[in-house]
């Protein structure tokens, strides 16, 4: 199981996965805006989704998880 | 060697002295260092010598010990890429590389002879750091090895000092590389920490892995001691000679130019960089554009990746590139990119190395994690290390430049040689959006209907966006020019060459008082 953390403070704009996809290193899963720029935030290692702790929406600091990948 | 007398024998003598120096330490450390994909002491340096060629001082330290050739140091004179150095180098089959009284003599000398040349300085560290057998030889004392530390602040600047670690660098040690301009560590091998994880474990009760608390990867990515990380000492020996191959020998010299080379082939910047302001995209592509193929040397690729910093050439003249990185938290600075571009510059503006500034910055972050980390201090080292820096300055604004953002990356009131803008440059106190809201947010409240709040919106920022309309601020001579986009490698390699004469006088004082 690995964390995917917020790199910085912010809004989550998009989410570009669901709960059980496969994603691979470097994929871009969710886009937070801060700083009226759009963040793209891309998973550090490949696995599945297993749950998404966040929603369009939501104010994430940084270091929060967004979402957690599995096996 | 020529046979002497059976009465003297003295040449005999010396090459059985030599041979068990040569040997290094016990078989087993050697094995030891083998398993680990480590290098002898005197292998590493054959790789870093032009020719493995050196001459050596202090070689016969601690001869007389028996089981403490050179005393765990080699201290070497050599040529790389052609040029004179200086190079200690630990050798860790001797008790681990550790520091006796000798060691730190013959490390001090090296520092001397470096600076009496006026020549670059390398570290080659790999050591457990103080024989407390002998501390009060080698610890406190006028010689001791404080002394190191207090040479490499005195050299630095001067000369250049580049660090190797290809092992620990503990306790006191630790501060060899810190006082480098840049250190290059080996994944897997190199580490450096005040206390070790089991010294942690003992005073504060923590316990942790070596490579979580000092490894090369967690310095490189996290702490940001470490510049460089690679997989190989051959890869650490490579790159160190080929930093070296952009600096001159010391600092009253400028760096060499060479044949250029064009540009590696791909996209043009017309494509690469997005209208849209909020939009992230790839510095690195941009970057690739605007330089020699394959002349990039990333310095802290890993660490604070919002800013990018590192060598470069453009048409052969050596360059110094600090770019904001859209692509990596929308290439907003922060403590740690701001620590990262200072201490870049102050790099750079020593040895003579001109500055280029590629602007994308929405600017400083904000909230209250980084206002108690102190981005206000670390924001001012950064526009300090780029105000008092005198070497040629260009600043470029790709997209938008807000802010104290546009402060940090010389900006008009700093002195740049040139400000230039490309026509997708957006200066102001803050963007469209954000400013729209500061100014207009109780009338934007109190329109009901919903179509016209959104109206009244985009009228304002339509005004917004004329105010700071890039055409104005050239008539008003905020920006100095507007370049498009396919041009600025040409305009910016005319550029350079044109303020290579460029001598501005120090102000007349000791020194500032530099904000930490």
């Amino acid at each position: 199981m690995t964390a995917l953390k917020a790199s910085m403070a912010g809004t989550v704009l998009n989410i570009l996965v669901a709960e059980g996809d496969a994603v691979t290193a470097g994929q871009a899963v969710i886009t937070i805006e801060s700083m009226k720029m759009e963040i793209p935030i891309e998973a550090e290692v490949g696995g599945k989704v297993e749950k998404i702790h966040v929603e369009v929406g939501s104010f994430v600091n940084e270091e929060d998880t967004l979402l957690t990948l599995g096996e | 060697m020529t046979k002497t007398s059976e009465t003297t024998g003295y040449n005999e003598r010396l090459e059985q002295k030599l041979a068990t120096i040569f040997a290094g330490g016990h078989p087993k450390y050697h094995e030891k260092m083998k398993e680990s994909n480590k290098l002898f002491v005197r292998d590493r340096l054959n790789l870093l010598f032009d020719g493995g060629e050196y001459v050596e001082d202090g070689r016969f330290a601690n001869v007389e010990a028996g089981d403490l050739p050179a005393d765990g140091v080699v201290t070497a004179i050599g040529k790389i890429n052609g040029e004179t150095v200086c190079v200690m180098a630990n050798d860790s089959t001797v008790k681990a590389g550790s520091w006796g009284s000798r060691t730190v003599e013959k490390i001090i000398r090296i520092q001397e002879t470096a600076e009496k040349m006026q020549v670059p300085m390398l570290y080659l560290v790999d050591s457990a750091g103080a024989r407390i057998t002998d501390q009060l030889d080698m610890f406190p004392n006028r010689r001791g090895a404080g002394r190191i530390f207090h040479n490499q602040v005195r050299m630095s600047g001067m000369v250049p000092q580049i660090c190797l670690l290809f092992g620990p660098s503990a306790a006191g040690g630790a501060y060899i590389p810190a006082f480098c301009d840049i250190v290059i560590m080996v994944e897997g091998n190199a580490s450096m920490y005040l206390g070790s994880p089991r010294m942690a474990e003992k005073v504060i009760g923590e316990k942790v892995t070596l490579e979580e608390m000092g490894g090369a990867r967690m310095h490189c990515s996290v702490s940001g001691v470490g510049d460089v990380l690679v997989a190989t000492e051959e890869e650490a020996i490579s790159e160190a000679r080929r930093y070296l191959a952009y600096f001159p020998a010391n600092f009253a010299v400028k760096p060499e130019k060479v044949a250029g080379t064009v540009a590696k082939a791909g996209r043009s910047l017309e494509a690469i960089i997005p209208e849209n302001q909020n939009a992230p995209f790839d510095m690195y592509e941009l970057i690739d554009q605007l330089i020699d193929e394959g002349s990039f040397f990333d310095i802290k690729k890993l660490f604070a990746g919002e800013l990018i910093t590192g060598l470069a050439r453009i048409d052969g003249q050596v360059i110094g590139i600090l770019a904001n990185q859209p692509k990596v938290k929308g290439g907003v600075l922060f403590g740690d990119s701001a620590d990262k571009g200072a201490k870049f510059i102050n790099l750079c503006d020593a040895f003579s190395i001109p500055l280029l500034f590629l602007a994308d910055v929405p600017g400083f972050m904000i909230g209250t994690k980084v206002e108690r980390a102190g981005i206000i201090r670390h924001g001012a080292k950064f526009i300090a290390a780029m105000s008092s820096a005198t070497v040629p300055k260009i600043s470029v604004v790709v997209r938008k430049a807000y802010g104290a953002g546009l402060y940090a990356m010389a900006g008009p009131a700093f002195e740049p040689d040139v400000c230039i803008a490309l026509p997708t440059a957006q200066i102001a106190v803050m963007g469209p959006e954000a400013a729209v809201n500061a100014v207009y947010s109780n009338k934007i409240e109190a329109i009901e209907d919903p179509k016209e709040r959104l109206k009244y919106v985009q009228q304002k920022h339509q005004e917004y966006k004329e105010e700071i309309d890039i055409y104005k601020l050239a008539s008003e001579l905020i920006i100095d020019e507007i370049v498009a986009p396919h041009e600025l490698r040409k305009v910016l390699s005319q550029r350079f060459a044109f303020y290579e004469t460029k001598d501005l006088p120090m102000p007349y004082r000791k020194h500032g008082v530099f904000p930490v």
